[in-house]
């Protein structure tokens, strides 16, 4: 009977944290999802009435739709190669013995626990700054002429912010898998006279999958809704308009909330769809 | 002579990674540098590394200019008590799932998390126009209330994983002993829960300090915290080397410390104990 009594109390422990997030996911999701059917314009006359399906048509048919889905496609396909190589190498480094190893742990991890204005903006000021930018001098001293890093490379840039911000937490994980590796195995196979490159891609890759997989979709759900690099740095102009920015943009500075709650409801499909993968894994894990 | 090889390879190790860590660490380092600098040697060429006349100049200047302490202090508000709040919240929920687990609970906590899932740009409208008509636009409770809300997720998943690792007999034991709800919650869970709790405290206060999409968009003059105040130096006029770097060092500096104390932690809270 006791337990009967605690599964009550359970319930009515959990009340408060499960009304709120339901709250939280239905009543906004609902709102956009009425808007998006509306011709919705604050400042130029309110809600004007039902739209049907036209903001979805319209979205989609704009000039900046595919750009920014380009766009997107690029940041997050470029933060994630680099952040996997880089990071699994950098793994690989960490978990070799070494002198003062906790320290560089610390100077590799910092990135991550800078808040993004402040990475995007010394990043565009002291580094990308074409007059005063330490990468002006560097090129300068090599006799070539500096880049304008936010406009002419516009997108190199932003990936190679959005990296360096990211590298940390694909190493932290990784370096936490590679650890957990059978380390008599890996030398059972040096003893047997495997090659460093067969050892990694027989032992140490797929033993990495799994840690791989999960950065993979936990960085992706991220960097699809990265905004603050994007807005201090460019301002979505010099085809670094995300289809987050799109959406943004629609919403709040050209307030056309019907066109970007239309948007809205497709970025919510496509972060649904990696979550759905992502879900899958971390279910798994509960069972075990 | 074995060990001699080691030693050699332990010093190519050591002289790679730290190159390594240096290089990634330089842009950190180089903000810390250049705040200590005039505006001159800010921008001076060839670039100074050490050699300058140290000053604290500009973080007086800063704070006097734009009452740099008024967003200090709306960041600190609202990072400590949207993570207060949602521990609060999610302490009961995550015990009554970790040591009362039904049939559902692993659907609710998957649940739970996919609402972590939602990209916030699409509800963005809703909730500033939520926020408009209950006046909470600009204020530090509405920034609060969402930060607690998008960090939710993680706080319940962070201390349930913790819980679980609790063993229940200990639990039984004091329920056979008398001990009501709350007693066995204050006096026997809560005492061996302690690292695990403050552990997603330190995270979940990493996580609100840094938020920078809702803070930027729902804030203006008023309750702003450092990440829109940073942001505002990115207009033109804002562009003073020296000063830029003393308030984003000032704005970084508290939260690398308490970064190095919850990098085990970090992987547990943003994989959702997917890898341990």
């Amino acid at each position: 009977m006791a337990t009967q009594q605690s599964r009550s109390a359970a319930r009515l422990m959990m009340a408060p944290a499960v009304i709120l997030l339901l709250g939280w996911m239905l009543v906004p999701l609902t709102m956009t999802l009425w808007f998006s059917f509306r011709k919705y314009l604050p400042l130029r006359g309110g809600d004007l009435g039902w739209a049907g399906f036209d903001n979805y048509t319209r979205f989609i048919g704009s000039s900046a739709f595919w750009p920014s889905v380009q766009a997107t496609l690029v940041i997050v396909g470029g933060v994630l190669i680099i952040t996997i190589v880089l990071g699994i190498i950098l793994a690989l480094l960490l978990d070799q013995p070494m002198w003062g190893q906790g320290i560089v742990r610390i100077l590799v991890i910092a990135p991550f626990f800078v808040m993004p204005t402040v990475s995007a903006l010394v990043w565009k000021n002291m580094f990308m700054d074409p007059v005063n930018g330490l990468f002006a001098y560097v090129w300068k001293f090599f006799g070539a002429t500096p880049v304008e890093w936010l406009s002419q490379a516009s997108m190199q840039s932003i990936v190679m912010i959005v990296s360096w911000q990211w590298l940390p937490f694909a190493t932290l994980i990784l370096l936490t898998a590679v650890q957990s590796l059978d380390s008599e195995q890996l030398e059972a196979a040096e003893m047997d006279g495997a090659s460093f490159m067969s050892r990694f891609w027989y032992l140490i890759l797929p033993h990495l999958a799994r840690a791989i997989t999960i950065v993979v979709l936990i960085q992706t759900i991220f960097l699809l809704s990265i905004f603050a690099e994007i807005f201090v740095t460019t301002g979505g102009a010099f085809g670094t308009k995300t289809l987050s920015y799109l959406i943004f943009q629609r919403v709040l500075e050209s307030q056309n909330v019907g066109l970007g709650s239309a948007g809205g409801v497709y970025a919510i499909i496509l972060a649904n769809i990696v979550a759905i993968f992502l879900m899958r894994i971390v279910g798994k894990n509960l069972d075990a | 002579m074995a060990r001699a090889v080691t030693n050699n390879r332990k010093a190519l190790n050591t002289a790679i990674a730290w190159s390594i860590g240096l290089v990634i660490f330089f842009p950190i380092l180089w903000t810390i540098l250049t705040s200590f600098k005039t505006e001159a040697q800010a921008i001076s060429n060839p670039p100074v590394f050490l050699f300058f006349d140290w000053t604290l100049e500009n973080y007086a200047v800063v704070q006097e200019r734009s009452n740099y302490m008024r967003f200090l202090w709306n960041s600190v508000f609202i990072a400590g008590g949207s993570t207060i709040l949602g521990l609060i919240i999610a302490v009961p929920a995550a015990w009554s799932m970790a040591f009362v687990p039904s049939r559902r609970t692993k659907d609710i906590l998957l649940w739970m998390l996919s609402t972590k899932m939602l990209p916030a740009v699409g509800v963005l409208y809703p909730i500033y126009l939520l926020f408009i008509k209950m006046g909470l636009l600009d204020t530090r409770l509405g920034l609060t209330i969402v930060l607690m809300l998008i960090n939710l997720p993680i706080i319940i998943w962070m201390l349930y994983t913790y819980f679980k690792e609790i063993p229940g007999e200990i639990l039984e034991a004091a329920r056979m002993d008398g001990a009501s709800l709350p007693k066995e919650i204050i006096y026997v869970l809560t005492p061996m829960a302690v690292p695990g709790i403050a552990s997603t405290l330190l995270l979940n206060f990493i996580l609100a300090w840094n938020e920078a999409f809702w803070t930027l968009n729902l804030t203006a003059a008023k309750a702003a915290p450092l990440t829109a105040f940073i942001a505002s130096y990115s207009s033109p006029e804002g562009l003073f080397y020296a000063k830029l770097s003393a308030a984003s060092t000032m704005a970084i500096a508290p939260i690398l410390i308490m970064g190095w104390f919850s990098q085990k932690q970090l992987v547990r809270g943003l994989t959702f104990g997917a890898v341990k």
